[in-house]
């Protein structure tokens, strides 16, 4: 099987690399690259994002042919398919991160800054929190509920089918930190960096 | 709700420990990557590396042992220390680190945190203050708290905020290796006057300290020596903050 994390000079991808590489040891191959055949004829994908909205989403026009690749990949083969942090928030319409940004639209909604409520909530978001788990989602198979998660963050997606949220978090409000569309994955935290739990949630997504 | 972090924090020097102590079951004091695996088995929310090289041609060192770390710890893992420019930040964040402190250099040039900001992304920028008190306040020294700035540190923070810092990493000079406690009232003026994380430093010498620091109103608390020296463990140290009620991840 081969797993190809996508390199389209998102910012500092090497722990996403480190993380899958240590789960997959030898059984599964772990490719990084930009190069469209490889994507396409991949079995899963991985789309990390690190760094603001708009420069990530500028990151994947700036390789001819990405997007379409990414679009034939998930949404017309419908094979699996993992955003990480600003990976999971370009799955949106539109993001305002530094200015007004179109996104992949895969999932209708927004990206907005979180609201920190007059500087009640110091921005980033960074640190451990706990997730709610609200809905089955195959990457939590054996993750248990309040389980913590690593996030950095400033920015959160807003779908409009709330029916696509698998996990929420509590800070300033219920921040979606996970989703799950038939062959769409993404998280918010960062399983990379989420100690063990993190590497269980990798391990799920590789197993898919 | 979110938790507050516990950062033990090694000193690096010539890509091995300062001062490393023998752990059970740790083959190489001075190995960093082993410490780093002590600690984050241990329960660290985050390892911290401070780079203390002195000489130039041993600068390098410190890319492997953060390389060989990111492949054996899978918790956040920050580098400062001899930062310069935004060509060294890239080199560590390839390398495998989460977060690079920036110290000196921010202070001489605010443009390095401007334009790695916004290259990388303030998530991974984490701005290091060492403050000490004169008669109004505190002031920021750089080179390793030997140069004088004149630069109020409040100031100084508020402007790293702005040049788009992700977090402050705030090291009383006055408290630094005294183990008695962090200057709180710097924390708390500091993380009151910005809307980033603070990070808590120098000082620290029992768990009650730890607890003063959160209080204080840092979101994180580091520490050297309480773990390094083995008087407590990471794992000890969460125990305790847990039964002050102060929000961890156990």
């Amino acid at each position: 099987m081969n797993v190809t994390i996508v390199d389209y000079n998102s910012g500092n991808i090497s722990s996403v690399i480190n993380s899958f590489k240590e789960v997959a040891k030898k059984k599964v191959n772990i490719e990084v690259t930009s190069d469209l055949k490889k994507i396409k004829f991949s079995d899963k994908i991985v789309l990390p994002g690190q760094g603001s909205f708009k420069s990530c989403v500028n990151a994947l026009n700036e390789i001819s042919g990405l997007v379409d690749t990414l679009n034939e990949f998930a949404l017309t083969n419908k094979k699996p398919l993992l955003g990480i942090c600003v990976g999971l928030q370009m799955f949106a319409d539109i993001g305002y991160e530094e200015e007004e940004t179109k996104g992949l639209g895969w999932i209708a909604g927004k990206v907005s800054k979180i609201n920190n409520q007059n500087g009640k909530f110091k921005l980033p978001h960074i640190g451990w929190n706990q997730l709610n788990i609200i809905k089955d989602s195959k990457i939590f198979k054996d993750i248990e509920d309040k389980s913590h998660m690593y996030f950095v963050h400033s920015y959160e997606f807003l779908p409009e089918d709330k029916n696509v949220i698998s996990s929420t978090t509590d800070y300033s409000s219920n921040i979606v930190c996970s989703i799950e569309k038939e062959n769409i994955f993404g998280t918010q935290f960062h399983p990379e960096k989420s100690d063990t739990t993190g590497l269980k949630i990798i391990n799920n997504f590789i197993n898919l | 709700m979110l938790k507050n972090r516990i950062i033990p924090c090694l000193d690096v020097k010539n890509g091995r420990v300062v001062k490393g102590i023998n752990f059970v079951d740790l083959k190489d004091a001075g190995d960093p990557v082993e410490q780093a695996k002590i600690y984050s088995n241990g329960g660290a929310d985050e390892i911290c590396f401070l780079d203390i090289t002195a000489s130039n041609e041993n600068r390098d060192t410190i890319y492997g042992v953060v390389d060989q770390t990111s492949k054996n710890c899978f918790v956040p893992l920050t580098v400062g220390g001899g930062v310069r420019s935004v060509e060294d930040i890239n080199k560590l964040l390839n390398c495998g680190a989460d977060k690079v402190s920036i110290n000196t250099a921010a202070v001489q040039n605010s443009k390095v945190v401007e334009d790695s900001s916004r290259k990388f992304g303030s998530q991974c920028i984490v701005v290091a203050i060492d403050a000490k008190r004169n008669d109004g306040g505190w002031e920021i020294f750089t080179h390793g708290g030997r140069n004088p700035t004149g630069i109020n540190a409040l100031e100084f923070a508020s402007k790293m905020e702005k040049c788009g810092a992700g977090e402050l990493l705030v090291t009383s000079m006055d408290k630094d290796g005294t183990q008695s406690g962090y200057d709180t009232e710097l924390m708390q003026k500091i993380s009151s006057s910005v809307n980033i994380p603070v990070i808590a430093s120098g000082g620290v010498g029992t768990l009650d300290h730890l607890v003063d620091g959160i209080k204080s109103g840092a979101s994180a608390v580091l520490a050297a020596s309480i773990f390094h020296y083995g008087t407590y463990s990471v794992n000890q140290a969460k125990q305790y903050l847990a039964s002050k009620d102060i929000p961890v991840r156990i």
